[in-house]
């Protein structure tokens, strides 16, 4: 596997998120503790909503439309709703933030 | 014939390593080179010499006597300066050369020393060694010391110190203590713990320069300029491996010397283990892999099979008073489950790790009696799956039936605690209950039984269950939302009473049954937080709905509506062409005049927003909170300046409210009128605080609603002048800021405390004018213009996409 380099860790608030730009969309890296980031699609399947503008609490992250719920970890809808959002490979190493190339669409440079 | 060893380093590996090959009666005729002068010793219980729980000898593990007696050569204070690894001799500083035939590297680490302007000053130590211990015992009740690293080692310094009189502080440069091995729950009852003794903790902090005065050490000097003063500096934050030797002996060196499952380096003859070693890219600072090192060396010199392998670690804090243990892994990773156990009354909280069918990582504070318990099922890899549901009660529970929690309660003897706060046993409770309180308010009335903190309250409602069957009617009060079941007034009672004055604290004191609560009740503990404590507590963007965080209403497909301030909806030319040049600019689709006097700026794109802030502020605008809880309009008429029925200045009025008002946050979003005469062309009578002007004064009316409910206001005051009408409006809007339940507007908590305790509260000038002070402390940390402080490059870089791989996509 390679990984690209993002950016560094302290540039996602705890306990929030940041999107990042890919040829397959936006995608949206929540940080929900100290060092454990993960990264799914920025959309929510309901209606579109934006995820990274959610409130993340514990591994799980809220839409800001209308209050679905999101596993971070399985990315399924939690509670009555169904639903799910892609998940995708993402790892800290060194305070940076690490994402699977080829799951984002990205050929490895190598 | 007997084989020549040499040993360098007589630390705890190395002695382990000796006492395991000597009981092994190999012919050996072993030289332990050591550069302290002096043999093994407990390193690890340093912390109790420092703290003057133990005295050195009593730390010694081999003494002179003890290696005389196993006919081990020693040479002590002595270092080896060099190793010629084709003729198998080393030589030492003493100018002696010795000949091998194996040598065991074994010289541990050393300190890692930050290397911060002034690390070279007297008084800055690391805590490594005896002399190190010394050096702080040294210190005399009443001087004062900084360490730095909140780690392990760092905080036994500390602890040490500060029970030797030592005035300390521990600064800390992530957000928790002692962040390897302990999640943020555990790490704040930890610090809690150690606050409450006296010890300043300051985590989050980062260290500038060590500042000293004639050579010794003075103060340390954080990022943010603050100084704190010491006479002694100590760096806790980590170790190094002492590779320096071996790698002039030209072995093959990582970050440690790397050693293979025999524990033998790249030279057959040569052999190394303890911290300074790297075993498949791990080195060691925890004494129980070492100890295995020792064991499975012993075995391979004397020409015995065996490997070493790496296990799961755990951890305990050597402070006394302190439990705390942890095991394993129990941070990152996807696919893992938490199993949370709280008991705050006790202080107890317990975080279980679960991947699949195992437990992989455990973290206790306050009753650690089975951390070895779940360390040995982590260690084991043991299937839990069959007692996951009891597993956190730990092993005494494992086995039996399933537990119905009722016949827990029913099983309790009479004279089992159930309130804690005030005393009051169970059988105090069947008696209440058996007297005719047969409901959770009347037991607390009769007993007190949960009328204080309210954390036994399922407990005591749980015996009435027991003792009514089934004519218990459960409470209807709702609880704020899943995480909890305490309601929105308790908890903001809970909250001012108990002094929580962080969210970690709520968490922890109030039994959270989330890691971090949910989106339904964080806003809400976010706002009461920054309500009761303004000064103590710093509102939490990350705790807000996304129109609060990023100071724009979100709108359905993403985009943002933005909303400059008009002061009691006055504009100037200037205003108006800078918001029409911003509209042209980042081509806003729809620009709209709202229902509150001012202009709304429809469809802005969100990576836009800093950069039309700043073209806003330049004009002189500033955010108009159109999405915030928190003050929105003062919509006003034109009044006695123009108007020939307007009776009093109403324009006026309404500008001075909005300047006075806007900025602060409250339970729901707020809105005023003022009408310059009864005609109330300012709509004034439906709004949260409306005042109508009058020939006489002013009329002040609140608890107005317009919306899904639609409600006039309610008389609370009339008062003569512009000032009393301003003050008892502030009052009014602090008593709703420290009162209500967060998301209800005025006028539904008007409803629940009525309109007569209001005005009977604020109908008193001295608790008026507190709470006018109170609101105007608040002001002065919240009255910000949120788009000036986002507007700057470094904030505004959070708005845009942390990366943009579609730029580098055509490669």
């Amino acid at each position: 596997m390679s990984w690209i380099d993002l950016g560094a860790l302290e540039d996602i608030p705890l306990r929030g998120a940041r999107i990042v730009k890919t040829p397959l969309g936006c995608l949206a890296l929540f940080r929900t503790a100290e060092a454990e980031v993960f990264a799914t699609s920025n959309s929510c399947p309901h209606k579109g909503g934006p995820l990274s503008e959610g409130i993340v609490h514990d591994r799980k992250v809220t839409c800001p439309l209308h209050n679905w719920v999101f596993s971070l970890e399985t990315g399924e809808a939690q509670g009555a709703d169904a639903g799910r959002i892609a998940t995708y490979p993402v790892r800290v190493a060194q305070g940076r933030v690490l994402i699977e190339a080829e799951a984002i669409g990205r050929r490895s440079a190598a | 014939m007997s084989q020549k060893l040499i040993v360098i380093g007589a630390g705890m590996a190395s002695g382990r390593l000796l006492e395991h090959l000597l009981e092994a009666r190999g012919d050996w005729e072993v030289t332990l080179i050591n550069a302290e002068p002096r043999g093994c010793y407990n390193r690890i219980m340093l912390s109790p010499v420092l703290s003057g729980e133990k005295t050195f000898e009593e730390i010694v593990t081999h003494d002179a006597e003890w290696y005389a007696e196993r006919g081990v050569t020693c040479r002590f204070g002595e270092r080896v300066t060099g190793i010629d690894r084709a003729a198998r001799r080393v030589t030492t500083d003493a100018g002696v050369t010795l000949d091998y035939d194996r040598l065991v590297i074994a010289t541990g680490s050393q300190p890692f020393i930050i290397p911060l302007p002034g690390h070279d000053l007297e008084g800055v130590i690391a805590y490594r060694d005896l002399e190190d211990t010394e050096r702080m015992m040294a210190l005399r009740p009443g001087q004062k010391a900084v360490v730095i690293g909140g780690g392990l080692l760092g905080l036994e310094a500390a602890a040490g110190l500060h029970a030797r009189g030592i005035e300390t502080t521990v600064v800390h440069l992530m957000g928790h203590l002692m962040e390897r091995q302990l999640d943020e729950a555990a790490g704040y009852l930890l610090r809690k713990e150690l606050s409450d003794r006296g010890i300043t903790i300051r985590c989050a902090t980062n260290s500038k320069q060590i500042l000293g005065q004639d050579g010794q050490v003075r103060a340390l000097e954080l990022d943010s300029g603050e100084e704190i003063p010491c006479d002694l500096l100590v760096m806790a934050v980590g170790i190094r491996p002492n590779v320096a030797l071996a790698q002039e002996a030209g072995l093959a060196v990582g970050r440690g010397i790397h050693v293979d499952d025999q524990m033998g380096t790249s030279d057959g003859s040569i052999f190394a283990l303890g911290e300074c070693v790297e075993h498949q890219g791990a080195v060691f600072g925890l004494v129980a892999p070492l100890y295995d090192q020792a064991k499975v060396l012993a075995e391979t010199l004397s020409g015995g099979q065996a490997g070493f392998a790496q296990k799961e670690l755990s951890t305990k804090l050597k402070v006394t008073g302190v439990d705390l243990f942890s095991a394993g892994d129990f941070a990152e990773g996807e696919g893992r489950e938490d199993i949370v156990f709280r008991d705050p009354a006790r202080g107890v909280y317990k975080r279980l790790v679960i991947e699949g069918d195992r437990l992989i990582g455990a973290v206790m504070y306050g009753d650690t009696a089975d951390g070895n318990w779940f360390f040995g099922l982590i260690k084991d890899r043991t299937d839990i799956s069959e007692m996951r549901e009891t597993l956190i009660f730990g092993p005494a529970y494992q086995g039996g039936a399933a537990a119905d929690p009722l016949a827990a309660v029913a099983a309790l003897p009479a004279d089992a605690e159930i309130c804690g706060c005030n005393g009051v046993c169970k059988g105090q409770i069947t008696a209440a209950i058996g007297a005719g309180a047969t409901d959770l308010g009347a037991l607390r009335a009769t007993t007190k039984a949960s009328a204080s903190c309210g954390t036994c309250t399922g407990l005591v409602e749980q015996v009435l269950a027991v003792e009514l069957g089934a004519e218990f009617v459960a409470p209807t009060a709702q609880p704020v939302c899943t995480c909890t079941d305490l309601t929105h007034e308790d908890l903001r009672r809970l909250i001012k009473s108990q002094e929580l004055k962080s969210q970690e604290a709520v968490w922890q004191e109030l039994g959270w049954t989330t890691r971090n609560g949910c989106h339904v009740c964080r806003p809400a503990v976010n706002y009461y937080l920054l309500a009761d404590w303004p000064l103590e507590y710093r509102d939490d963007p990350q705790s807000r709905f996304v129109n609060e965080r990023k100071h724009a209403n979100i709108q359905k497909d993403g985009t943002f509506s933005v909303v400059p301030r008009m002061w009691g909806g006055l504009t100037t030319p200037g205003e108006l062409r800078a918001i029409a040049d911003a509209a042209e600019k980042y081509a806003v689709p729809t620009v709209k005049v709202t229902g509150g006097q001012r202009i709304d700026l429809l469809g802005v794109r969100g990576e836009d927003l800093p950069a039309i802030w700043a073209d806003l502020n330049r004009a002189g605008l500033v955010s108009g909170h159109a999405y915030s809880k928190g003050l929105r309009t003062v919509k006003t008429c034109v009044g006695s300046e123009h108007c020939r029925f307007g009776t009093q200045d109403s324009t006026g009025l309404g500008v001075k409210l909005e300047q006075r008002l806007w900025g602060s946050w409250t339970p729901h979003k707020v809105k005023l009128g003022v009408s310059g005469c009864p005609r109330n062309c300012a709509e004034a009578t439906c709004k949260d605080v409306g005042i109508v002007c009058v020939d006489s004064g002013y009329q002040v009316g609140v608890a107005g609603a317009a919306g899904m409910d639609v409600k006039e206001t309610e008389r609370l005051v009339d008062v003569a002048s512009e000032q009393e009408a301003i003050d008892w409006t502030v009052a009014f809007v602090q008593l709703y800021r420290e009162h209500a339940k967060y998301l209800d507007r005025p006028y539904k908590w008007v409803a629940k405390v009525g309109l007569d305790w209001v005005q009977e509260t604020l109908g008193d000038a001295a608790t008026r004018a507190a709470l006018i002070a109170r609101f105007d402390l608040s002001q002065e940390v919240y009255q910000k213009d949120p788009w000036a402080e986002r507007a700057t490059p470094e904030a505004a870089r959070r708005f845009a996409p942390l990366a943009d791989m579609t730029l580098e996509a055509a490669e």
